[in-house]
């Protein structure tokens, strides 16, 4: 039986519902894990002294605010910033390239943010003008839009299919990463150990100076992706037809990897290399949520920022008394999730 | 009244040029052309050039305004063109998909109300046949459910140019009259609709005119049955055929052999 307007009207309506719903769920689980995230370390202090130490900070001892305010709230909010930035980078990525396994960590893009980090710490070379710590940021700014720019070119060519697109991307890593081979060859021990830490991917760096700068740039970024939601959604379902409904895919996609490689030059800056989160929350989010990018890019978003936040507590937990770099851990859960992708997409 | 004029036009991919100074007569609004010929004649690069999708010289006029000065964005106004190839892993559901169509870029015509938004596309997916079909994901639809669920993002703008490469390709002998029916219908409603057809026979029936193109070029236009003769066919085909009235005195094309 054909449903009436009504009842297809209704129905939408709910499946709209239901989307909102689902991410205010992704919400309340997130911030439970920032909650979790602050209470586990090496001092072990209950969930309920958190709460305290973070809404009314005068009434804990100073020793526990200290440790909630300084130490790890910077941590747990740059876990959450770093997931958010790569798995929204992650998403638009998957769209704009029409490709399931693009993500700023497989295409290289990470690679060469991180090459460009390594010119910064090792040879100190940048930009003229640029100085201190701001090179680390900007040239992995430059190498990231660099990279973005050259699969873009590379994914236009004709006879370059997806699967193309992605041993491209397969390639990026190997050359930026003989490249950073080259700079750690040549690094002193000093900057070689400072630079292999870094490379591990780490919220280490996190503190009240950086946490703004990476915050003002998701913030600023943000709306312009979700400006951009009906037209990446239009883009699903094809170039051609995405045109033939008005997109300027071109310019588009021009300003998405723009979007993309500030996001991912963002957290590299700041945490490193942390891998699979851009390809692992945009791939749950679209699991929940489906494609309409007024919900697929917050969830995201959601999804990356929780993931990373429960990487987090992880990275605290496996080993008591140490903090195992973030970026194993985030490798470690998402290579076979990576595994069980393609496997799932061939099957398809 | 408002006629498609196109008038000598070059178009091509880089590094081969498939169309080479070809001009049509004037394409009339309320009429059916169906573009027939060979693989590689050019049918699909002379859809794609008049949606704009390729580079081409040459004028493609329609009521006064040269369509090929105009933006992306003013053009999709005009034009509308649904692909042969639709990809099939999309996770949305049909009624998404089409609203996607209307939000992507402005749309003079409609009101920004989104309850209007969603009864059009609503009113659309029900003048298809496809209203059952309106929350299923895309992923999840046979082969000729998602090709109707793309003719139906394509007409959902309204453009005054219909161009549908292989409407009927995926599609079952019901489904294959019900798009024809559509098509004339659609053009019915004051629009151009010119599309991609390989059964010659829905051509013979349904077109107002034919274009059998061969090598980027017209090989004969007309009406269907002045278009589609054993002589033509024979030379851009290689196909032995008779054009036979059936009982109802309705054109049908019988093919013999191959030459």
């Amino acid at each position: 039986m054909t449903p009436d307007t009504a009842t297809i009207a209704k129905g939408y309506r709910q499946q709209f519902t239901r989307r909102i719903v689902l991410l205010c769920i992704l919400g309340i689980a997130m911030l439970v894990s920032f909650f979790v995230d602050m209470a586990v370390g090496p001092s072990m202090l209950d969930f309920s002294q958190v709460i305290k130490a973070v809404f009314s900070p005068d009434a804990v001892e100073l020793s526990e605010r200290v440790i909630v305010w300084e130490v790890r709230m910077p941590y747990a909010i740059m876990a959450l910033l770093v997931g958010a930035c790569l798995s929204l980078a992650g998403c638009e990525m998957q769209t704009v390239m029409n490709n399931a396994m693009a993500s700023p960590f497989t295409l290289g893009v990470s690679a060469a943010a991180s090459f460009g980090a390594a010119l910064a710490m090792v040879i100190g070379l940048s930009l003229p003008g640029v100085g201190g710590d701001w090179m680390v940021v900007v040239n992995a700014f430059i190498f990231a839009f660099g990279a973005t720019l050259l699969l873009q070119l590379l994914s236009s060519l004709r006879g370059s299919g997806p699967e193309g697109l992605v041993l491209f991307g397969i390639a990026l890593v190997f050359l930026f990463n003989a490249f950073t081979g080259i700079m750690q060859y040549i690094a002193t021990v000093e900057a070689l150990q400072q630079f292999v830490f870094w490379t591990l991917g780490s919220l280490s760096k996190a503190n009240w100076d950086n946490i703004p700068l990476l915050f003002a740039l998701f913030l600023v970024i943000v709306p312009l992706s979700m400006g951009s939601a009906w037209q990446l959604t239009a883009l699903r379902l094809g170039e051609e037809s995405a045109r033939s409904f008005g997109v300027n895919v071109r310019r588009l996609r021009f300003f998405s990897l723009l979007r993309i490689s500030l996001l991912t030059a963002g957290a590299v800056a700041f945490a490193g290399i942390i891998g699979f989160i851009g390809l692992v929350g945009p791939h749950i989010a679209k699991l929940l949520i489906g494609e309409d990018h007024r919900f697929s890019l917050p969830a995201s978003i959601l999804s990356g920022a929780l993931i990373m936040s429960l990487a987090s507590i992880l990275s605290k937990s496996v080993v008591t008394g140490t903090i195992v770099p973030v970026g194993i851990v985030t490798s470690l859960i998402g290579v076979p999730v990576f595994v069980a992708l393609i496997l799932h997409k061939r099957k398809r | 009244m408002a006629n498609l004029h196109i008038n000598d036009i070059q178009v091509g991919y880089p590094g081969k040029k498939v169309i080479h100074g070809l001009t049509l007569p004037p394409l009339a609004i309320g009429e059916v052309t169906v573009l027939a010929g060979p693989n590689g004649a050019g049918k699909s690069t002379l859809l794609r050039a008049i949606a704009g999708l390729l580079r081409m010289t040459g004028s493609i006029r329609f009521d006064e305004q040269e369509l090929s000065s105009f933006s992306i964005q003013k053009r999709a106004g005009y034009v509308s063109f649904m692909p042969q190839a639709v990809p099939t892993d999309i996770n949305l559901s049909v009624i998404e998909a089409i609203i996607s169509a209307l939000k992507a870029s402005p749309l003079d015509a409609v009101s920004d109300d989104n309850l209007t938004l969603h009864h059009r596309a609503i009113a659309v997916l029900e003048r298809i046949g496809i209203a059952h079909l309106a929350l299923e994901p895309l992923n999840q639809l046979s082969g000729g459910q998602r090709q109707l669920a793309s003719l139906a993002r394509t007409v959902v703008r309204e453009p005054k140019i219909l161009l549908l490469d292989e409407p009927t390709s995926a599609l079952d002998l019901r489904h294959q009259l019900k798009v024809m029916r559509l098509a004339r219908s659609f053009a019915a409603d004051g629009r151009i609709v010119i599309m991609v057809l390989h059964d010659l026979n829905l051509a013979l029936r349904w077109a107002d005119r034919v274009i059998v193109m061969d090598q980027g070029a017209v090989a004969s236009q007309g009406h269907p049955t002045e278009a589609i003769t054993p002589t033509v066919i024979e030379q851009v085909y290689g196909v032995r055929i008779r054009v036979e009235n059936c009982s109802r005195g309705l054109p049908n094309l019988i093919v013999d052999r191959e030459i």
